[in-house]
């Protein structure tokens, strides 16, 4: 069943230069899309439209079909039902995503109690039970925390928390491990894994690291200023890269990674 | 041989803080064997380069530049030290002051520590901007025309321009993508070879650091926990932090 | 999560053109079309004015035409003659406080952003309570030192503000010393003097430009209220707010005195601020290469 359909998304600024040209995909129920690409490749815009959260001035044609709501062009109080419930979104820079005067506890308190309609004492535990799923020690505490008293990683994982706060059909993850430490990144792509599989979750996971990607993802999109240039299954694309472009972004990443290897081989 | 630079016994504590933020740190930065401090936030690593950029006194323990105390009352020293020690940083946007030529901006070493005269810094800055694989027209051009890579090359050239004998180097290629991360280490790479350069490079990427310093000191809440040879901290690592690190670094399927 | 969403910057994108349309060009001219309208008014009077300040030969209350442009105040004054010279009187109160504001405010701001520690929250509360400070019992004291005149007007005014351009530059100077390109600065052996002078002045000059020209129209405001109560520039001297408050009682019966002096003055204000945002888009590199 396919949950995320996008036929020929394409999105152009005000002054009519296209950033994303004619870029088609789907992602079915439980499936996990990776999209690669680097600055200006187009990918944040295209999950920004997939939300319907793209910024002034820029406009999309083609059709975004997401749990059967056509995404382009719908209203925006018809969108607001849509995300949390259809889809749900992780991004890079979790301090901009918190608001930096509410307690945890209270940001999450608000998705899940309106989609529990949980209140006082049992919603308390509800959202320390959720933070407890994204593996956060001491739920009770980071619920009374303040955005700015709490790490770069855990700020993450509170920002996951509300993501499936709603238990959204779709995870949108962009970029959401590039701004934290090596060892958080593999610890928080672990968590996405086994959260997403335990909820049969699909996710839509954007990032220029080709081994992030192939952590989290079964097939995966290659975009280069806009277009899709290769799509396949990602070891595929990983092991036998056919366009020149996947095949220069391949061979950096495995020139950085060699380096690691000679070393450690010695 | 005494080292460039040397950091002994140092530590460091901001002010109204409860804690040492680096404690009883022992480096020493040798010309020739670059060296790379790993480590995740909170280690301490850019206090300790600040430390050894002199941007910050320790509360203990001393920094020494060619044997001698850093010291920023010795004006002279301090001279010799700036053009010997220079510094690449992690953002490429907020590095290079949007309002000036890029020209103005590389040859900011040159005029600032008196090497040469805005009339005859022309060439240098030319030279120094050709090295880095900038075009030539590139002086006359403001930092927003260029993309983020290339402005990491306009840092680099402003950092290599007064021929520096060590580079520190704070995250210089995290802010960018993969295919432009391998172009600037292996610039980096070439300026050790062709230069002389001694790299000294902050990163919590271990890859990076691996392809380009001979020597990589580990730190883990403001403490060296690990010191020695890239091939064996990597290959062989004795801490367990530092094996917990290197499992952490995602790689590609086989 | 609609929060969430909305708040993030787009990234990995490459950044969106800013304002393509050469705009600046456009508001720079206009507003110094404005701005040197009142200026040349306020030129020619210092050499000619259409009848002596004090000349009461047109009658009173004269309706506009005749050897009256605008026609004659309650007095029997020439109204255009006196439209004239507040125009000088406004120009000198804008500029003459606007020097004073930046020239003290500026000082001050890049010092105090220089503090550290206790002496960072002190100076704050300092600024923060001379900016609370009334402009009005400024300016009466002033008067009550020194004398009901346009300098006392202007030096209130001028201290005044340079309070609060005080207080926006230590704000914009911190956020400049914040960045990396004065770190490299440091490090390639650039004395704090020059720093701030290559650096720092020239970083924080666009937003403060603009709020000096606010600064400005302010403090024609400021300056026509205090005349207004008499804490200006003395009789003869017409400045606009002694216009607006003398034409008051009749503007019902003969407009045009309050609509002349009500009407420049906006005209100048707005001119002023035309020509910020003209200077803040041309001086800026961005938007003036795009252009190119």
């Amino acid at each position: 069943m396919t949950l995320l359909d996008v036929r020929g998304l394409t999105v152009r600024t005000g002054d009519g230069r296209t950033l994303v040209d004619d870029v088609s995909f789907t992602v079915a129920g439980g499936e996990r899309l990776g999209l690669i690409g680097e600055s200006g490749s187009g990918k944040s815009l295209t999950t920004l439209a997939v939300l319907g959260l793209l910024p002034d001035g820029m406009t999309a044609t083609g059709s975004v079909e997401l749990a059967g709501t056509q995404v382009i062009g719908a209203p925006e109080k018809r969108l607001t039902t849509v995300r949390g419930r259809d889809a749900a979104a992780v991004f890079q820079e979790p301090l901009t995503a918190l608001d930096p005067l509410m307690r945890v506890g209270r940001q999450i308190a608000g998705p899940l109690g309106r989609r529990t309609g949980l209140k006082g004492k049992d919603l308390r535990r509800a959202v320390a039970h959720a933070l407890a799923q994204v593996r956060l020690p001491d739920p009770e505490r980071i619920a009374r925390a303040f955005p700015h008293e709490i790490s770069g990683g855990q700020r993450q994982r509170v920002a996951l928390a509300m993501a499936l706060a709603c238990e959204p059909r779709l995870l949108v993850a962009d970029e959401p491990t590039t701004a934290l430490d090596v060892s958080v990144q593999a610890e928080m792509l672990e968590l996405i894994d086994t959260l997403v599989r335990e909820r049969e979750m699909a996710v839509l996971f954007v990032s220029h690291d080709l081994a992030v990607v192939a952590k989290v993802t079964d097939r995966a999109l290659v975009l280069k200023d806009g277009r899709v240039v290769e799509e396949g299954a990602v070891h595929t694309i990983v092991g036998a890269p056919r366009e020149e472009y996947t095949k220069a972004l391949v061979a950096s990443a495995r020139r950085l990674e060699s380096a690691l290897d000679l070393r450690s081989a010695r | 041989m005494t080292p460039v630079l040397e950091l002994s016994d140092v530590a460091l504590r901001y002010r109204g803080s409860t804690h040492n933020v680096v404690e009883g740190v022992s480096l020493a930065v040798e010309a020739g064997h670059s060296l790379a401090l790993v480590g995740e936030s909170g280690a301490g690593k850019t206090t300790l380069l600040r430390l050894l950029l002199g941007l910050a006194r320790p509360t203990a323990g001393q920094v020494r530049f060619d044997g001698t105390g850093l010291s920023g009352r010795n004006r002279e020293q301090m001279r010799r030290f700036r053009r010997s020690v220079q510094c690449v940083f992690q953002d490429p946007y907020s590095s290079l002051d949007p309002r000036r030529r890029v020209g103005a901006t590389v040859a900011e070493p040159l005029l600032s520590l008196g090497i040469d005269r805005r009339a005859t810094a022309g060439p240098k800055v030319a030279a120094a901007l050709e090295r880095v694989g900038l075009p030539a027209d590139a002086a006359g051009r403001y930092p927003h025309e260029f993309s983020g890579g290339q402005r990491q090359r306009i840092a680099i050239a402003r950092a290599t321009v007064c021929s520096p004998r060590v580079l520190l180097a704070d995250e210089p290629v995290s802010a960018l993508d993969v295919t432009t991360r391998v172009k600037v280490v292996d610039l980096l790479a070439e300026l050790k070879q062709e230069q002389g350069l001694t790299l000294v490079m902050v990163s919590h990427d271990l890859s990076v650091v691996a392809s380009l310093c001979e020597r990589t000191a580990v730190l883990e809440r403001g403490r060296v926990v690990e010191h020695g040879d890239t091939a064996q901290v990597l290959g062989r690592p004795a801490h367990p932090y530092t094996r917990h690190l290197i499992d952490s670094v995602p790689r590609l399927p086989a | 999560m609609t929060r969430t969403d909305v708040l993030r910057p787009v990234r990995d994108e490459k950044a969106p053109p800013r304002g393509r349309q050469p705009r600046g060009s456009a508001t720079l001219v206009t507003g110094c079309v404005l701005a040197g309208l009142i200026a040349l008014l306020a030129l020619v009077s210092l050499f000619w004015l259409p009848y002596p300040a004090d000349d009461t030969s047109g009658g009173r209350l004269a309706g506009p035409g005749g050897g009256h442009l605008l026609g004659t105040d309650k007095l029997g004054r020439d109204l255009f003659t006196q439209v004239m010279t507040g125009s000088r009187i406004a120009v000198q109160a804008g500029l003459g406080s606007v020097l004073i504001a930046a020239a003290i405010g500026v000082t001050l701001g890049v010092l105090t952003a220089f503090a550290q520690g206790w002496l960072d929250d002190t100076l704050a509360a300092f600024l923060d309570i001379l900016i609370a400070f009334p402009t009005l019992l400024l300016a009466m004291l002033i008067v009550a030192a020194r004398s009901a005149t346009l300098g006392s007007a202007v030096l209130a005014i001028g201290l005044a503000q340079s309070a609060v351009v005080a207080r926006l530059v230590r704000v914009l100077v911190k956020r400049v010393l914040a960045q990396d390109y004065i770190t490299a600065a440091r490090t390639s052996g650039t004395s704090w003097p020059r720093t701030v002078a290559g650096h720092v002045l020239p970083n924080i000059w666009p937003t403060l430009v603009v709020n000096l020209a606010l600064q400005f129209g302010l403090a024609v405001l400021a300056e026509a209220g205090l005349s207004y109560l008499g804490l200006g520039a003395p009789p003869p001297n017409a400045s606009w707010g002694r216009m607006l408050q003398e034409a008051q009682a009749t503007f019902t019966t003969a407009p045009a005195g309050a609509l002349a002096p009500g009407i420049l003055l906006v005209l100048l204000v707005i001119g002023v601020n035309l020509i910020a945002d003209g200077l803040r888009d041309t001086l800026d590199p961005a938007t003036r290469g795009r252009r190119a």
